[in-house]
């Protein structure tokens, strides 16, 4: 592991980020996957949303449907837990509420696939800072 | 704007991320993508482009004020620390999320725990301690579990240790474990705590930026106020300070709970109303029901009512409006809350929570929640309020630490907004919102009752009499008010009054 020393450092494992994750994902390039977050904050996974993360993996494979499920913190919709936000390639994220298996299933087969709308969006509600 | 997708009602764009900038976007057992999003920048360049004072001063000129209900400056708070010399100096997050219905904290850290960390060694720096230890309550264990994922990675990436950007500057970061207490959230008494000892406050000054952890200088802030740090450097105070209002800058994140229909984390400019709040992000009350009132700062705070919704929300303000800002919980009442039962429940807690150093808070505390106890089992009198308010005075006035000075905070705004309340469980023994069980009667409307017996039966003290066919009679006398007979009948012969 080399320890970061300089500010260009910072910005090298930054690079690093985007080929690992081609990598982990065995895809050739990343930016043609479905990237899936799933709010696993005690409260996402109060409400189940380890079991919609297994669920989502485990379906997506099977599905044969390239995709990165990554876990994140709680998006702060605690009233509609679990919450998942899905990226489809070159679209915006879009972030589900109330997602159980039957609607993680629903969100594959509808949103993902044919690209219909569902029931169940959040829309974004904040700004955020440009990083 | 409002907008109607799938169901949910939100209003655009009233709220800023900035605390909560990473959490629900990055993984956060993964320091890459904190990486990725520019993590570790602002402590990059604190150590290798500015001094100490720079970064003091950088802070100061953003206005941030401590987010853990105080609100005293934060780029002060670390001055102070910066100037007392010392052979060992110490960085202290406090993480003792203790308000009932406050989820911030812990959110911060289960989503995006490498900014305290960046935030606590950027601190480090500016005061000239190389140790952080983060006070966490061990009710916390996924915050507890992600903190130390984060802390081993970036000792592996070399963002915490020794020679942190080839500088002589080391820092490293500890947990240690609260039990729960909550009054050690109270800054000397997280610190005793740490030291191993029993959680009890002991009086200031001396500062802990004076004489803290293990007797060293120790400055102690709270996980937002960190979660703020990392940008503020990185996007400059300038542009910090153009969010909020005069006197507090930037954002809150509040923790809203209670009858509201979007439960949730919120981060708002100050400045934003209660009813933006409420209603436009908090989609309203559950159940279109009225809205009565909103608890803030948790058992230190007030209940504001419908005259406080168009205040802006800020340090000053709230406290004007005689609550506070606390850590940022955020408890929305509705018409079937009984106030006097709200100030009971805080009370409660306070009784619970008294750490029993000083009398005023031991002793005042728990005579404050017999007398609440009273009013609502209807055997209050008329000069019991203004005996509440007395006790509650002399409790403010003489505890020992924030804890008692400010418990009887629920039950003085209590009074003051919701004075006919009290008066109808004294002097009409009425609780016109119905939840004081007590001052109920269940009564049997005769010309419902068709004597079916199905009450009387499922009474478990036998208060219900009546022959078959014929209409049934409550005995007030040994009913219990449970509400089995209510929920029992068919006819809807039974009422609540």
């Amino acid at each position: 592991m080399t320890k970061i020393k300089t500010l260009a450092d910072l910005e090298r494992i930054k690079n690093e980020l985007r080929s690992e994750l081609d990598l982990e994902s065995g895809l050739l390039n990343s930016e043609n996957a479905v990237k899936i977050k799933v709010g696993m904050g005690t409260s996402g996974i109060a409400s189940g949303a380890k079991d919609v993360m297994d669920f989502l993996i485990e379906a997506l494979e099977k599905r044969n449907i390239e995709a990165i499920v990554s876990q994140t913190g709680d998006m702060g919709y605690s009233y509609a837990e679990p919450t998942i936000e899905v990226q489809k390639p070159g679209k915006d994220p879009v972030v589900f509420g109330d997602v159980d298996i039957k609607k993680a299933d629903l969100i594959i087969e509808k949103y993902i696939k044919l690209g219909e709308e569902l029931q169940g969006v959040i829309p974004v509600n904040y700004q955020t800072i440009d990083n | 704007m409002i907008t109607n997708l799938g169901g949910f009602k939100m209003s655009q764009h009233k709220q800023i991320r900035i605390a909560l900038n990473n959490c629900g976007v990055i993984d956060p057992e993964n320091i890459k993508e904190y990486i990725a999003r520019d993590g570790y920048v602002a402590l990059g360049k604190c150590l290798t482009e500015m001094k100490p004072q720079d970064v003091i001063n950088e802070i100061k000129e953003s206005g941030l004020r401590g987010r853990g209900g105080g609100g005293f400056p934060t780029g002060l708070k670390w001055e102070i620390a910066s100037k007392n010399h010392a052979d060992q100096k110490y960085v202290v997050c406090n993480a003792d999320e203790g308000d009932p219905g406050a989820f911030m904290d812990r959110s911060i850290l289960e989503g995006d725990p490498h900014a305290v960390l960046e935030a606590m060694a950027i601190c480090g720096y500016s005061m000239g301690a190389t140790k952080g230890l983060v006070y966490i309550r061990a009710e916390y264990p996924l915050a507890i579990k992600r903190l130390k994922v984060a802390i081993e990675q970036a000792r592996e990436y070399g963002l915490l240790g020794k020679k942190l950007f080839e500088t002589d500057f080391d820092f490293d970061i500890e947990l240690r474990y609260g039990a729960g207490a909550f009054v050690c959230g109270e800054e000397t008494s997280l610190i005793h705590s740490m030291e191993g000892l029993r959680g009890e406050p002991t009086i200031k000054p001396p500062y802990p930026a004076e004489k803290g952890y293990l007797g060293k200088p120790t400055n102690v802030n709270n996980v937002e106020t960190y979660a703020n740090i990392p940008i503020i450097l990185r996007k400059g105070a300038s542009w910090f300070n153009k969010i909020g209002t005069e006197k507090s800058k930037g954002t809150k994140v509040f923790a809203l709970a209670g009858k509201v229909k979007n439960v949730g984390l919120v981060e708002v400019p100050m400045g934003t109303t209660l009813r933006e709040v409420i209603y436009e992000i908090g989609g309203g009350i559950e159940n279109d029901k009225k809205f009565k009132a909103v608890q803030t700062g948790g058992p230190s705070g007030g209940c504001l009512t419908e005259k406080h919704l168009d205040t802006p929300i800020d340090f000053d303000n709230l406290l004007a409006a005689g609550s506070m800002m606390g850590s940022g919980g955020m408890i929305v009442m509705d018409e079937d809350n009984c106030m006097v039962s709200v100030a009971k429940f805080y009370l409660d807690f306070t009784v619970e929570e008294s750490c029993g150093k000083c009398s005023p808070c031991r002793i005042g505390n728990k005579r404050l929640y017999e007398l609440l106890d009273r009013i609502t089992q209807g055997k209050g009198e008329l000069s019991d309020l203004q005996r509440l308010r007395n006790m509650s005075l002399v409790i403010k006035d003489t505890s020992l630490c924030g804890l008692g000075q400010t418990s009887p905070n629920p039950v003085l705004s209590t009074l003051d907004n919701f004075y006919d309340e009290y008066l109808a469980h004294v002097t009409d023994k009425k609780c016109p919102s119905g939840e004081c069980k007590d001052l109920m009667t269940y009564f049997v409307i005769e010309e419902n009752c068709v004597g079916c017996t199905a009450c009387a039966r499922v009474c478990p003290v036998g208060a219900i009499t009546g022959e078959k066919k014929e209409v049934h009679y409550i005995n007030p006398e040994i009913c219990i008010k449970c509400g089995a007979c209510e929920e029992r009948c068919k006819f809807d012969a039974i009422i609540v009054k």
